[in-house]
């Protein structure tokens, strides 16, 4: 398929002696958004870390654009339009916003994004950029991190976990606000807790399961019921 | 009074000296948390290089700068890339056994290739000349060095907060995986900062030689001196380096003044006192 933004093929991933992802096939389309789910442990957080490049892999288990990239370091697959919102914001504590965001910035991609922009979508980002990261509330964290990965004109944005440790209101108005973020001819992955809020905003969705795949589909074409099955491993 | 004051004055342009011993170190511990051991020594090969070039081309060792300072940044570039970037992770300990290593063999090439013979640099007319500011005789060479030392400190705190250079350093030293998830490779990063870092070196080396002699095995001591600089001073804050270098410079020529003997211990003392009563040093960095 000539659109294929992002393949694994058979992705194992291994933390010493544990392996964590045990033969991952996934397939990820220009221009959609994809959700994955699964419960603690099932391996999302390492399937990003491999994306990414933080873990390293064989060449060919992952392709980007039709190019092998499991082997690239995380700052080669940056360059080539991967970008993450990682798992509990981690923005850099000594940085200011401004700065944060700059950073976001570093690979010199073009494209729609620019601190202007992300000030324009986020205004009161602006009012405080020069201040601290860490003086921000969890929200405007989320706002900084979000914002700092869309400085790289990724074709490609990775979301981990974004709604973990924010107010349900808070969560709503970044839910609210991705459309519009997602609407810019991106491509995305959500890995996410909030089962509902993930199919709401997604095309396909994966889950995974002890490090496998156990279900795959439209989210209009899987039951409330396959899902329980597949994140919980229940067998009905 | 005056012999007390021109011994305070004395102590604070020392501690120039001492603040370019010590900001390298602090640079490197701050990007990289690398204790590098062998910094005394790269100190002492930066001097022999401005001995050979001074020598060879027969000009001043101000001007020897110009080689030495791009020498010695290129050479820390290779030496991350190639040895200390290999022995960082979540220990500790191979950093610090390696850096110890290279000054084993740092100081035992210089002196296979310059014998333990003392040397010194010659500065010329600079070393003996002196200004009479307010009844004290200050010398050409410490007023300068201690400049130097000011110039050094801002441009390095100028980098470190208004590029796009120095954002990456602050973005690696928060978090390394993020950093290269935006773009950063790490081991380039860190070679830059090295290269930095031993910039400085080549600047302290080379006015070390022209204030003193020295050989092969003094580079011991000048990290000492660094050490202390950077602890007094608070980690990872520049101009807190600087202060931790006057003070240790301040209480050295105190010592003096009372004994000679009591020199070195004069420092050693205050500098176990502020570690004893401010952990952090006396300007930690504030972040958070």
């Amino acid at each position: 398929m000539p659109d294929t933004l992002l393949a694994l093929n058979g992705l194992d991933a291994h933390y010493g002696d544990f392996q964590a992802l045990f033969g991952v096939d996934m397939e990820v389309h220009a221009g959609e958004v994809i959700s994955i789910i699964g419960a603690n442990g099932a391996g999302k957080t390492t399937l990003m870390r491999s994306i990414t490049g933080l873990m390293r892999n064989t060449a060919e288990q992952i392709n980007h654009l039709g190019q092998p990239i499991g082997r690239l370091r995380a700052d080669q697959v940056a360059h080539r339009g991967i970008a993450m919102v990682p798992e509990g914001r981690q923005l850099f504590p000594s940085l200011s916003i401004e700065e944060n965001l700059l950073v976001g910035g570093k690979v010199g991609r073009t494209g729609p994004w620019s601190l202007s922009k992300v000030y324009d979508m986020f205004p009161i980002l602006a009012e405080r950029k020069g201040q601290k990261s860490m003086s921000l509330s969890g929200g405007q964290q989320q706002m900084v991190a979000i914002g700092r990965a869309l400085m790289a004109n990724p074709d490609l944005i990775l979301f981990d976990e974004i709604s973990l440790g924010l107010a349900p209101v808070v969560i709503s108005d970044i839910y609210k606000a991705l459309p519009d973020i997602i609407g810019e001819g991106m491509t995305a992955m959500l890995v996410e807790q909030d089962i509902s809020r993930a199919l709401q905003v997604s095309s396909r969705v994966y889950c995974l399961q002890e490090g496998r795949v156990s279900l795959e589909g439209r989210t209009g074409d899987v039951s409330r019921d396959d899902i329980t099955a597949a994140y919980f491993g229940v067998t009905t | 009074m005056m012999e007390w004051t021109n011994a305070i004055v004395q102590g604070v342009l020392l501690g120039g000296l001492y603040a370019l011993f010590a900001a390298g170190l602090s640079l490197i511990f701050g990007v990289m948390r690398l204790v590098n051991i062998a910094h005394g020594d790269l100190i002492v090969l930066a001097a022999y290089f401005g001995l050979t070039t001074s020598v060879m081309l027969g000009v001043h060792p101000f001007a020897a700068l110009m080689v030495v300072v791009p020498l010695m940044a290129g050479l820390g570039y290779v030496l991350q890339r190639g040895l200390l970037n290999r022995t960082l992770g979540d220990d500790i300990l191979p950093p610090l056994l390696v850096t110890f290593g290279l000054s084993v063999i740092i100081q035992n090439a210089l002196l296979e290739s310059y014998s333990s013979d003392p040397q010194k640099l010659s500065g010329g007319a600079i070393e003996t000349a002196s200004l009479q500011i307010g009844g004290l005789a200050l010398g050409v060479l410490p007023l300068l060095t201690f400049g130097i030392a000011v110039v050094v400190i801002a441009l390095l705190q100028w980098i470190f907060y208004a590029t796009s250079l120095g954002r990456g350093f602050r973005a690696v030293s928060d978090n390394q995986d993020i950093a290269q998830i935006m773009g950063f490779n790490k081991a380039h990063v860190f070679g830059l900062a090295m290269a930095l870092a031993l910039a400085v070196t080549a600047i302290a080396g080379i006015l070390l030689g022209i204030r003193t002699s020295f050989d092969p095995s003094v580079g011991g001591g000048r990290l000492i001196f660094g050490f202390e600089a950077v602890i007094i001073g608070g980690l990872g804050n520049l101009w807190g380096t600087l202060a931790g270098g006057v003070i240790l410079g301040v209480a050295q020529t105190i010592g003096a003044k009372i004994d000679p003997g009591w020199q070195l211990l004069a420092g050693h003392i205050v500098f176990l006192i502020v570690l004893a009563v401010r952990p952090n040093g006396l300007f930690p960095r504030v972040d958070h």
